[in-house]
């Protein structure tokens, strides 16, 4: 095992991380600004997927691709909005589980209907195809590089935006105090559904940049939300800075876990036990660093409310 | 799951929908003193009728409904009662079946050891796993129990002594002892019928005794339970483990009842569908979990015979409950109508 | 008088009812939502052109055939067995994809003496010590990978990456692998059950420099692996799989990165014959130029099984004694091309390697490159006592 091998895989939890960042990154928002637990955040990043794949084949053109998954899924998110979670703002976590667990079920059947059940063609952009040399006998794929550089730029939009525009600050008014921010003049209502498209957006922005490196399938979003709710939880509900850290510590630990855990257990076991144990402890890394924050931290991270 | 309790306009918002439904509890007093017996009465019949009806399948079936529902109130304990919103109840569900499992390859064939194990051994996870978990609130706790439970899934999953996910049958069923055994092909549904009713009674009897008293109290303000003097760690753990337990019980009664094993028992859809069925039928109502359980498993047996969309009928009443029957289903026909649930 | 005239219409419903309920039944539990829902509907589609091709009857005699859907849980899978058993008193039973469902379903369906004609799935346990008399394949789980093992001697791979899930059935892939292969195993590589990230399995393999990687990944996993592989610039090491992970529904999903993956398999669509060229032709045009998969092939050719064995039989199914031994000589023709049942009732036939390439009309598919390994029997036949 030389340096390079170490700092590729290093470099492989860095790029994991960045990707469930990508996912995470909605779902905290809306969470942490709207007090609104999100489980079709699973099922915008499916229709995200879906939509980009689909344009991405018949026009050829990956940028147009994710521009429409974007403005596809921010429509369907819209009708969500106004027809189902404008009404679930005040009311408790568990109806909104209850109720987003019904919009998961619903979105399911209509991909099938749509799409069918086999999974979808989603290439990855013939320019990024191959793979970069990196340093010297370190061929990386580029398009992961390009996921990279999504969810640093994500992440600095999210923090600019936030913390420095007009429209951030009406945010956090409408995020700690929902009735001041009310009398004060802020129309709290849209801000929310400005919000929850946001969020939409930055779901559908992972699904169709997620697309040309995984199985486009219904359950894909199913598959990723558990992941992407294991960050939020980690970095602290709500908490963007929380979700980034957290997702690249899981991405770090995770892959850390898969790539040297079995060699290291190979060392000091014997051979059978290893070969057990090994991949079933890496498999449950994500897992035991959650309730491992959790024991210590009961609030996450960075709690973002107290 | 943030409480705030402190907010009293949100909960009459939602109770009832402020509309001023009687409930049926309330029209017919003696009729619904009476109900539990009747419907005890009517499935112990059940077996019995059903061959002149040709319903013998359906023998199976309201069995199954019934250990499923077993698990589900226990849930119902916890969360309705409790405030405690796991996420990872098929996690102990599993731990019971598995314990089933673990006994039957090493050799022992009695079914009250086994299920007396999947008792005790969910129990004991329960202990570990709450103690720990509790120490969190609101959403964390949904998602430190989810955690363990999915730790648990893949436990499973790798476990090449009980098959891994090719799952464990069980190929000789396990003796129920003495004349039991062969005295009638549905004793099981009985055993089942009498171990739910005893479930149901003492989860009941649990949630209006003093200490269901403090659980309530605990849900509904911790902070003040605690300045009274409450050991509300101790309360809620108890509450925690005694739900892992029965939940793990019907785990073990599932593993004989489908003769097989597998850990899709334990995956988190399945304890989300778990969460699902005691809201569908009412948080912290008596006969809210049965009701749930009974709904749901009963629109997705008929749904599939007739479609192979059978999943966004389900979503559209999960939606439906939400905003037009917030208290469950229990709530259109129970006494005492706002003061149990949650919200 | 209009009470006669119900009377009437009451016998003749009864009559009608009676004469249904002695249609022979076949119940199919079917994939269609869950993990292995493309494979699912694969099956459902090569179902439904063998019920449409028979007219609706088995052995000539009017049958009935019931499709439900389970969701791929086992648990699900087995309260539907119970209710096809004892509600609709089938006949026959087949469908499930994943082995768990098969072997949870296994013990009511061989108690109640009803034959259980695999559409998919071959566990090694009804293979060996549990093997029954009431239950058939199409192939056990390991021959496809045994096949492959072949394969890479014939290739002269000298070192291999071995890589599949971390559960005990993706253990016993690896395992048939490694019984015929010949050379070394650099490395075995588990991984997560429905992991969705492979950079740093894909970082061990480039490190492990191997001649091949052979890979057993089913379903979505199998996808994001290979996406990930050759975008990962290891599109220079061959990589070999059983040809669940190489089939229609990756190939379509993954593209031309596909292109040169050798898998095995016991049918591909171009396989010479005449039943198969009716079989491919007719199903492409069933089902807009789409070529069939080997998961569709099996569900066509079970159903063809059950329709030979009801006319061996007399054209009936009760007596099962009958039955059974009508369909241990299986007399109809397979897509498969020719093949007897072994003792355990699982198949003694050819295993051919596959190769993804185009079709003349530029379609990305599987092309028949050869056969590896010819009347070919498992390794499990030796622990069956039946």
């Amino acid at each position: 095992m030389d340096a390079i091998f170490v700092f590729e895989q290093l470099l492989n939890g860095l790029g994991y991380g960045l990707m469930l960042f990508l996912i995470a990154a909605g779902l905290t928002l809306v969470f942490g600004i709207m007090d609104t637990m999100n489980l079709a955040h699973g099922s915008l990043y499916m229709v995200g997927a879906y939509v980009a794949a689909r344009v991405h084949e018949a026009s050829g053109m990956f940028a147009l691709a994710v521009l429409a998954a974007v403005c596809v899924t921010v429509a369907v998110a819209a009708l969500l909005e106004v027809l189902v979670v404008r009404r679930l703002y005040r009311r408790d976590h568990l109806v909104q589980v209850l109720a987003t667990f019904g919009i998961i079920l619903i979105a399911d059947d209509a991909v099938k209907a749509i799409w069918g059940v086999a999974p979808l063609m989603a290439t990855t952009p013939a320019a990024l195809a191959g793979p970069v040399q990196l340093v010297d006998g370190l061929p990386y794929p580029s398009y992961r590089l390009l996921l990279i550089g999504a969810g640093l730029l994500v992440a600095l939009g999210l923090y600019l935006l936030v913390n420095r525009t007009r429209i951030g600050m009406l945010v956090r008014a409408g995020a700690s105090n929902r009735q001041m921010a009310e009398f004060m003049g802020v129309r709290v209502g849209g801000v929310f559904a400005f919000v929850f498209a946001l969020g939409a957006a930055l779901a559908a922005l992972a699904g169709a940049l997620m697309a040309p490196i995984s199985s486009v399938q219904i359950g894909m979003g199913e598959a990723i939300l558990i992941p992407a709710l294991v960050v939020i939880v980690i970095g602290g509900i709500g908490s963007i800075r929380g979700a980034f850290v957290a997702a690249l510590l899981v991405g770090l630990v995770d892959t850390a876990g898969r790539a040297f855990l079995p060699p290291a257990l190979r060392a000091v076991l014997p051979p059978s036990v290893a070969a057990d144990l090994g991949p079933a402890l890496a498999g449950i890394a994500m897992y035991v660093l959650m309730a491992a924050v959790l024991t210590l931290k009961p609030a996450g991270l960075f709690p973002a409310r107290a | 799951m943030s409480h705030p309790v402190s907010d009293p306009p949100r909960l009459s918002v939602s109770a009832a929908g402020g509309r001023p439904r009687q409930p049926l509890a309330v029209r017919f007093p003696g009729f619904a003193r009476r109900l539990p017996w009747l419907v005890l009465a009517s499935l112990a019949l059940f077996p019995l009728l059903a061959p002149a009806l040709g319903l013998e399948y359906y023998v199976g079936f309201v069995r199954r409904l019934l250990i499923v529902a077993i698990a589900a109130s226990s849930l119902n304990f916890i969360l309705g009662y409790g405030g405690m919103a796991a996420l990872g109840h098929a996690g102990f569900i599993g731990v019971g079946a598995y314990a089933v499992v673990a006994l039957v390859e090493a050799g022992f064939s009695s079914a009250w050891l086994a299920w007396g194990a999947a008792l005790a051994v969910a129990g004991v996870f329960a202990a570990l796993i709450g103690a720990v978990s509790l120490r969190t609130r609101g959403v964390y706790f949904i998602m430190i129990t989810l955690a363990f439970a999915q730790m648990l899934y893949y436990l499973a999953v790798s476990l090449r002594t009980y098959g891994g996910d090719d799952g464990y049958g069980l190929y000789t069923p396990l003796r129920l002892g003495a004349w039991l055994d062969g005295a009638h092909p549905d004793v099981f549904y009985w055993v089942v019928l009498a171990i739910a009713a005893l479930v149901f009674a003492g989860f009941s009897r649990v949630a209006h005794s003093r200490y269901g008293h403090a659980l309530r109290g605990i849900r509904d303000n911790e902070t003040r339970m605690v300045a009274l003097g409450y050991p509300v760690y101790r309360l809620k753990l108890a509450g925690f483990v005694a739900a892992g337990a029965v939940a793990g019980l019907a785990g073990g009664l599932l593993a004989s009842h489908n003769a097989f094993v597998s850990p899709s028992m334990m995956h988190w859809t399945q304890s989300a569908l778990l969460l699902v069925m005691v809201m569908l039928g009412g948080l912290g109502r008596r006969w809210g979990a049965p009701l749930g359980v009974a709904l749901w498993l009963t629109l997705e047996e008929v749904l599939k015979m007739h479609t192979d969309y059978w999943h966004w009928p389900l979503g559209m009443l999960l939606l439906l409950v939400v905003f037009h029957a917030p208290q469950g289903l229990a709530a259109l026909f129970e006494r005492r109508g706002g003061q149990e649930g949650v919200r | 008088m209009p009470q006669m005239k119900f009377l009437a219409a009451a016998l003749a419903l009864c009559a009608a009812a009676a004469g249904h309920a002695a249609d022979i039944k076949v119940g199919i539990a079917l994939d269609i939502s869950g993990p292995f829902s493309a494979l699912g509907a694969e099956a459902r589609d090569g179902f439904e052109l063998a019920i449409e091709k028979l007219g609706g009857k088995l052995g000539g005699q009017p049958a009935e055939f019931l499709r439900t859907d389970f969701g791929g849980s086992p648990e699900q899978a087995n309260q539907l067995v119970a209710r096809y058993l004892q509600r609709d008193k089938i006949d026959f039973f087949t469908g499930p994809i994943g082995s768990n469902a098969a072997l949870a379903v296994g013990p009511a369906l061989f108690a109640a003496k009803v034959p259980y004609l695999s559409s998919n799935p071959g566990p090694s346990a009804y293979a060996g010590d549990k093997c029954n008399p009431y239950f058939f394949a199409q192939y056990q789980n390991d021959t496809y990978d045994e096949a492959a093992g072949k394969v890479a001697n014939e290739k002269g791979y000298e070192n291999v990456v071995l890589i599949a899930p971390n559960y005990p059935a993706g253990k016993d892939h690896l395992n048939g692998f490694k019984r015929l292969y010949e050379g070394a195993v650099k490395d075995e590589i588990y991984t997560r059950l429905g992991q969705i990230d492979y950079a740093a399995e894909i970082a061990q393999i480039r490190a492990a420099k191997p001649d091949a990687v052979f890979f057993f990944l089913p379903g979505a996993m199998g996808i994001n692996f290979v996406k990930q592989f050759v975008g990962g610039g290891l599109k220079d090491v061959p990589l070999i799989a059983p040809g669940f992970s190489a089939d229609e529904d990756v190939i379509q999903a993954v593209g031309e990165p596909m292109i040169g993956l050798l898998n095995t398999a016991h049918w591909t669509h171009d396989l010479p014959g005449e039943a198969n060229a009716a079989f491919v032709a007719a199903f492409r045009k069933k089902y807009d130029g789409r070529y069939p998969s080997v998961y569709a092939a099996m569900a066509y050719d079970t159903l063809m099984a059950m329709d030979a064995a009801v006319r061996d039989a007399g054209g009936k199914a009760d007596d099962r004694e009958a039955l059974l031994k009508a369909l241990k000589k299986p007399s109809f023709k397979s897509v498969r091309g020719d093949f007897a049942y072994g003792a355990n009732n699982y198949p003694v036939q050819n295993y051919y390697l596959r190769e993804v390439g185009k079709d003349a009309d530029g379609r990305l598919t599987n092309k028949l490159v050869g056969t590896t390994l010819e009347k070919h029997q498992d390794a499990y036949v030796g622990a069956c006592k039946m």
